[in-house]
């Protein structure tokens, strides 16, 4: 690991200051993906600024019957917050079907989203990858691609998005709060949040240098069976091959997120759509625009099989 | 004599190597303490945190690890280093009543801490009940991954007391119930290369009171 420079923020926006001011800092929260990639040379930070000490860790009820979640709310206690067991089951499932024990008591809800790729060839520093080293080529694309993309992908990555919690997210239509170096806030749609590949990978959420989530809010319940299915190699402590989030009314109208298949939580209109008229009808919608590899062909009867399995516990 | 031959020059080219790893070695030394001394950089950061009890007060390189400044600079070796990326759980300790994997933390992020090692659960004469049922059950064979595991035992079933839900929960509307099922899926992150699980699993169900 690199030598670095620490401070410790008090504030989300001395933070955000902080960083806008220094180009080679980077935040350190639950620091479980930061320091295993600073290991590795991955990620080499000049300067780290600790932001467990800026609060933001409480999960309230807004005005308009929805939830705010504070950035710095870890995995495990969003999981077990009642409320969002009751109104919210899609997203203490995603949680609890990611990492490990561990892991999740360390983990928070804006560090889950900002996770990087587990490309392999992303973390093996000899091989080319453009989103670690931008023009340096993929090995994915000619490499072993079974965990890889399907949907959304380029010429330059063909990487996935980690996160169970974000695909929940996704189906849920959250919303992502933050702050600026200079006191000016935004909400980012989830939609919006996170970038395809295209030409620079590198690139991989709409925030601007020195941007601080300060919150990740929820509009109000929707009812409905909520649904998280991850197909993975283990039973238990692995990146999903696919998962299915998914809501599901009474009338089988409802919304549909898939992950492990793009660079990106991974939902459409059409899908949604289609959802009531069956796995083979929404897994279409959804992927229509695939461009698999040999390897990673599976997925997309995967995601079609998983679909189907979701309807089916949602009909009971 | 083929083989001797080759042997040789393998030897000389290891001193070879050898005599340039400390080259470089020696040049990347000065240019550090050349930048350290230019521009005021501090690299080191004051902690204090408690320790099975104890306070304890430490000026650590901004890089060091919980682990290894549990391990190097306190000399508590009995959290072990496994993979040293939070994948095996080895190094599993309690900060503030939790589990976590200590790798994946940097020291001078718990000032003010609490944290709990294998050395605060029990010692010789005076073992904590999950450390003696791991006894009991043979729960163990080299023993290295032991230290993670008992932490993440104890963590384990004071998780499902406090009704935290995990993916083998299956209403997570009604209280979690202690079973087999719930503590096989919540200690998957403590891996054992000598594949002890069962008798691990009979460890924590005697102490949490499963039925088998």
């Amino acid at each position: 690991m690199r030598a670095f420079t620490y401070e410790r923020a008090t504030t989300a926006q001395a933070a955000a200051k902080a960083a806008a001011a220094n180009p080679e800092a980077k935040f350190i929260a639950g620091g479980t993906n930061i320091l295993d990639l600073m290991k590795l040379e991955i990620e080499h930070p000049a300067h780290l600024i600790d932001i467990n000490g800026v609060g933001l860790d409480k999960i309230e009820t807004t005005s308009d019957g929805g939830l705010r979640i504070g950035a710095l709310v870890r995995n495990t206690d969003l999981a077990s917050d009642e409320t969002v067991r009751r109104d919210y089951g899609l997203l203490t499932r995603a949680l609890v079907a990611g990492a490990s024990g561990q892991l999740r008591n360390k983990a928070t809800t804006a560090g889950n989203l900002l996770q990087r790729t587990r490309c392999p060839y992303f973390y093996d520093t000899n091989q080319p990858c453009n989103k670690r080293q931008p023009g340096s080529g993929c090995s994915a694309l000619g490499g072993f691609s079974r965990q890889h993309a399907v949907v959304g992908s380029s010429e330059s990555c063909i990487a996935t998005h980690p996160s169970d919690m974000a695909v929940a997210m996704r189906a849920l239509d959250a919303t992502v709060e933050t702050v600026n170096g200079d006191g000016r806030s935004r909400a980012i749609p989830i939609a919006d949040f996170h970038r395809l590949p295209g030409d620079t990978p590198h690139i991989e959420t709409v925030l601007e240098p020195g941007e601080f989530i300060t919150a990740v809010t929820l509009p109000k319940p929707i009812g409905g069976k909520h649904i998280y299915r991850k197909v993975r190699d283990r039973a238990s402590y692995a990146f999903a091959l696919v998962s299915v989030a998914a809501v599901i009314q009474p009338d089988g109208t409802g919304r549909v997120a898939v992950g492990g298949v793009a660079h990106k939580p991974w939902r459409t209109g059409s899908g949604d759509r289609e959802l009531k008229s069956g796995a083979k009808a929404a897994s279409a919608a959804l992927l229509g625009d695939a461009r698999p590899t040999e390897q990673n062909r599976f997925k997309i009867t995967l995601v079609e099989r998983t679909i189907g399995a979701v309807i089916a516990e949602a009909r009971g | 004599m083929r083989d001797h031959s080759h042997l040789e020059l393998s030897r000389r080219d290891l001193l070879v190597s050898s005599a340039a790893a400390i080259a470089v070695t020696g040049v990347a030394a000065k240019g550090a303490a050349a930048q350290s001394s230019g521009e005021e950089m501090n690299f080191k950061t004051s902690v204090s945190f408690k320790v099975n009890g104890e306070m304890r007060d430490l000026e650590l390189d901004n890089r060091t690890s919980l682990l290894d400044a549990l391990r190097e600079h306190l000399h508590l070796t009995g959290t072990k280093k496994g993979c040293d990326h939070g994948q095996c759980g080895a190094c599993t300790v309690m900060v503030d009543g939790r589990r976590i994997n200590s790798c994946l933390t940097l020291a001078v992020m718990h000032d003010g801490d609490e944290v709990t090692t294998i050395e605060g659960l029990g010692q010789p004469g005076n073992l904590h009940p999950m450390q003696a049922a791991f006894i009991k059950h043979d729960g163990f064979q080299c023993g290295y991954c032991t230290p993670g595991q008992i932490c993440s035992s104890v963590a384990v079933l004071e998780e499902i007391k406090s009704n935290i839900p995990s993916h083998a929960t299956a209403d997570i509307s009604a209280k979690v119930e202690v079973t087999a099922a719930e503590v096989r899926e919540r200690m998957s992150g403590n891996i054992c290369r000598c594949g002890a699980y069962s008798n691990i699993l009979d460890a924590i169900a005697e102490v949490g009171g499963i039925e088998a």
